[in-house]
């Protein structure tokens, strides 16, 4: 059973370097499956996406990129990618929308694409979430794909709060007018039970710091925060008895060397302190680990922990993370 | 072979160093290292930092956000050196601009205005420019031999360096000129000052940002008018600043696959503007000191241990041992392949920490390791 049954727009974000896009790339899978359609966007223009799914670059079109685990129904879900271009999505905004076909040269002309686009980096922003409210909105009739989900693989923590509030700043700005009413009803979706934002976050102490602040940024902005997503968890490897000991610099380096003996190690010695001081390093490590899941706890948000992959990842490691994400209920 | 980054040669004749990289890299840290070395060296140094961690930014006095440097206690001066360090404000820097190059009455007309107030404090690109801003500031006081600065949290980490051209393509645009044509016409209505040509261009804009909004758009950029030719110019001059020989790019990165690919755009871009690159710096390099016991070795010993059910405290130090000297191997690989599609870049390596750094004891322990020059591979 999903932790988010009514959602259909899930937004992923996460200090950079704890791992957003490829969270974004598993949870795609995840809702996949089943033989559901799912479109995975991407709004920084770093085609992530297409690297993470080992294919060109992705052009300004949805692109089939994975195949999810067939249903019940025998159909087997699908994941497509969309890297969004906010001067591709400009014009193709104002086609849409104005009926201005050949308004994108003129604007060009006038170099109000680039004003757009680059300048004025909060039209830049409306652009990105219009096409992406676009594509969560369609109907049976009109142009494109249906999709049962969307996943937006989102900018950092630090700036999602404003990234994803930016139609309100706008709708601020501009009183009246038909940008006024995009940017309302980007707002009405972005504020409603069918969007939720997760955050993607690993047990450091700035990347939780980040998560935490995140949760209050969005809360106050009326955004709904969905699941915390702990990425790279490492496995325990100390027995419990010893972590404590061992964090406070305290290692039984006799019971080491027996053990090394009994497994038929010779040269013991040299390794002993080596041995012990990584134990040691290991343990602090995980006590701050620990400190640092009770903060995300106290959240009170729903958690999901992927494990760390010792290879680098690809497709099939994204799989498993997929898996992961299922059996835990985010999806 | 790259050569070694002698860190300490660039502590003593840099007078800006530049630290940039993608985000979660540990730029901040490196910056502060950076900075408080250089000082304890005996110069006189200033760093700029963007966002630092809450309990970093306190151990260095950041806690009064009052836009201007201030000294950092604790510092070790009997080199003769000083630390100061400010956090950037970024709406703060900008209304500085306003007030400084405005009269009093139209500084406050912008300072009201609707697309100031967001584009000042929350739409995100300002903080690039306003950073280089700063770094120009900073520089014209002439009070520090040695500025170190912090580059902003950029969707990319070339956003920084396009920050001041980007404005001045701006400011060169036919839209600028559009967009106060209006305003210069005394409110007249915006169809009038047109030519069918144009109008065509304003019918657009109107009906997609409505009449009312174009009119306080226009009103806004004619305000910001007398200004931008100011604003721009300092930004011309700092990205001079930049090629220019005192100073000195340090590109940040971490050994991970995406962390690299974004510090060898930087290199890349670097040497295509002539900009000085001084060297790489990787931080969370795993390393283990008795590589000699190898993986395979470990993990069976590991196994033996398990299997006999003895002794569960060595079997974990064997495991822990394993996954350390995996993870070793693997920054190794992709340091390797860094190294060897940029030759030529000076690297230095800072070794993965167990815990988060906090104080000034944890950056000069940081210092001295990148002063080391440990060198990758």
């Amino acid at each position: 059973m999903s932790d988010f049954p009514s959602v259909k727009l899930h937004v992923v974000t996460g200090k950079g370097g704890t791992g957003k896009t490829t969270v974004a790339g598993a949870l795609a899978l995840a809702l996949a499956s089943g033989g559901r359609q799912v479109l995975l966007t991407e709004v920084e223009g770093r085609q992530g996406i297409a690297q993470m799914f080992d294919t060109p670059p992705l052009p300004y079109e949805e692109r089939r990129v994975a195949v999810a685990p067939p249903g019940y129904s025998g159909r087997g879900g699908e994941v497509y990618a969309l890297a969004i271009d906010p001067e591709a999505a400009l014009i193709e905004y104002l086609e849409i929308f104005y009926n201005l076909k050949r308004a994108g040269s003129v604007l060009k002309k006038f170099g109000a694409i680039d004003f757009a686009t680059t300048i004025a980096p909060g039209l830049r922003d409306v652009l990105l979430t219009g096409k992406v409210m676009e594509a969560a909105t369609r109907e049976r009739r009109g142009g494109g794909r249906l999709y049962d989900a969307i996943v937006l693989d989102a900018p950092p923590t630090g700036r999602i709060a404003r990234f994803l509030n930016v139609n309100a700043e706008v709708a601020g700005l501009a009183r009246m007018g038909p940008v006024r009413q995009q940017a309302d009803s980007v707002m009405s979706l972005l504020r409603s039970r069918r969007t939720a934002v997760h955050l993607v976050t690993v047990l450091e102490e700035m990347p939780v710091q980040e998560t935490v602040d995140g949760v209050k940024e969005l809360a106050d902005a009326d955004l709904p925060v969905g699941g915390v997503i702990v990425n790279m968890v490492r496995e325990p490897l100390l027995p419990p008895g010893d972590l404590k000991p061992a964090g406070a610099g305290k290692v039984d380096t006799a019971e080491i060397d027996r053990g090394l003996k009994a497994a038929g190690l010779d040269d013991t010695g040299t390794l002993i302190d080596g041995l012990a001081s990584e134990v040691v390093e290991h343990a602090g490590r995980v006590l701050l680990e620990e400190r640092e899941r009770v903060a995300l706890h106290e959240l009170g948000r729903p958690t999901y922990e992927l494990p760390l992959l010792t290879d680098t990842v690809d497709l099939s490691s994204l799989y498993e993370l997929a898996g992961r994400l299922a059996d835990q209920g985010l999806v | 072979m790259s050569g070694q980054f002698d860190v300490d040669e660039l502590l003593s004749s840099a007078q800006i160093i530049v630290c940039c990289g993608a985000g979660g890299v540990g730029k901040t840290t490196t910056a502060a290292a950076l900075a408080l070395r250089a000082a304890e060296r005996g110069r006189t140094v200033c760093v700029l930092t963007i966002d630092p961690a809450r309990r970093l930014a306190q151990s260095m006095g950041l806690t009064e956000l009052d836009n201007s440097p201030r000294a950092v206690a604790g510092v070790d001066d009997s080199a003769g050196g000083s630390l100061d360090a400010m956090m950037l404000d970024m709406k703060r820097t900008f209304d500085e601009i306003v007030l400084t190059h405005s009269d009093p009455q139209r500084a406050q007309q912008i300072l009201a205005n609707p697309f100031y107030v967001s584009l000042s404090s929350s739409f995100a690109g300002t903080q690039e420019y306003m950073a280089m801003e700063k770094l120009g500031q900073l520089k014209a006081t002439g009070s520090w031999d040695l500025i170190v600065v912090d580059t902003p949290p950029s969707r990319s980490a070339l956003d920084f360096l396009d920050a001041p051209q980007r404005l001045g393509r701006f400011l060169d645009g036919r839209m600028i000129r559009l967009l106060l044509a209006p305003a210069k016409a005394g409110g007249r209505g915006v169809m009038k000052v047109f030519t069918a040509g144009l109008s065509v261009f304003t019918n657009v804009l109107t009906r997609i940002l409505g009449a009312q909004t174009l009119k306080d758009l226009s009103l806004f950029v004619s305000s910001l008018e007398t200004m931008f030719g100011g604003f721009r110019e300092r930004a011309d001059q700092t990205y001079r600043l930049l090629k220019e020989p005192g100073t000195a790019f340090v590109v940040v990165a971490v050994p991970e696959r995406d962390a690299l690919r974004e510090a060898a755009y930087f290199v890349d871009r670097l040497s295509e503007e002539h900009m000085p690159l001084a060297g790489l710096v990787l931080n969370r390099v795993h390393r283990s000191a008795i590589e000699r016991l190898s993986v395979q070795r470990s993990l069976a010993a590991a196994e033996q241990l398990d299997e006999a059910g003895e002794s569960p405290l060595a079997s974990a130090a064997l495991r822990i041992h394993a996954e350390r000297v995996t993870a070793a191997a693997r920054d190794r690989h992709v340091a390797e392949r860094f190294h060897a599609a940029h030759p030529g870049v000076p690297v230095v390596e800072v070794a993965a920490q167990s815990t988060d750094v906090h104080d000034l004891d944890g950056l000069r322990q940081i210092a001295t390791e990148l002063a080391a020059g440990v060198q990758a591979a």
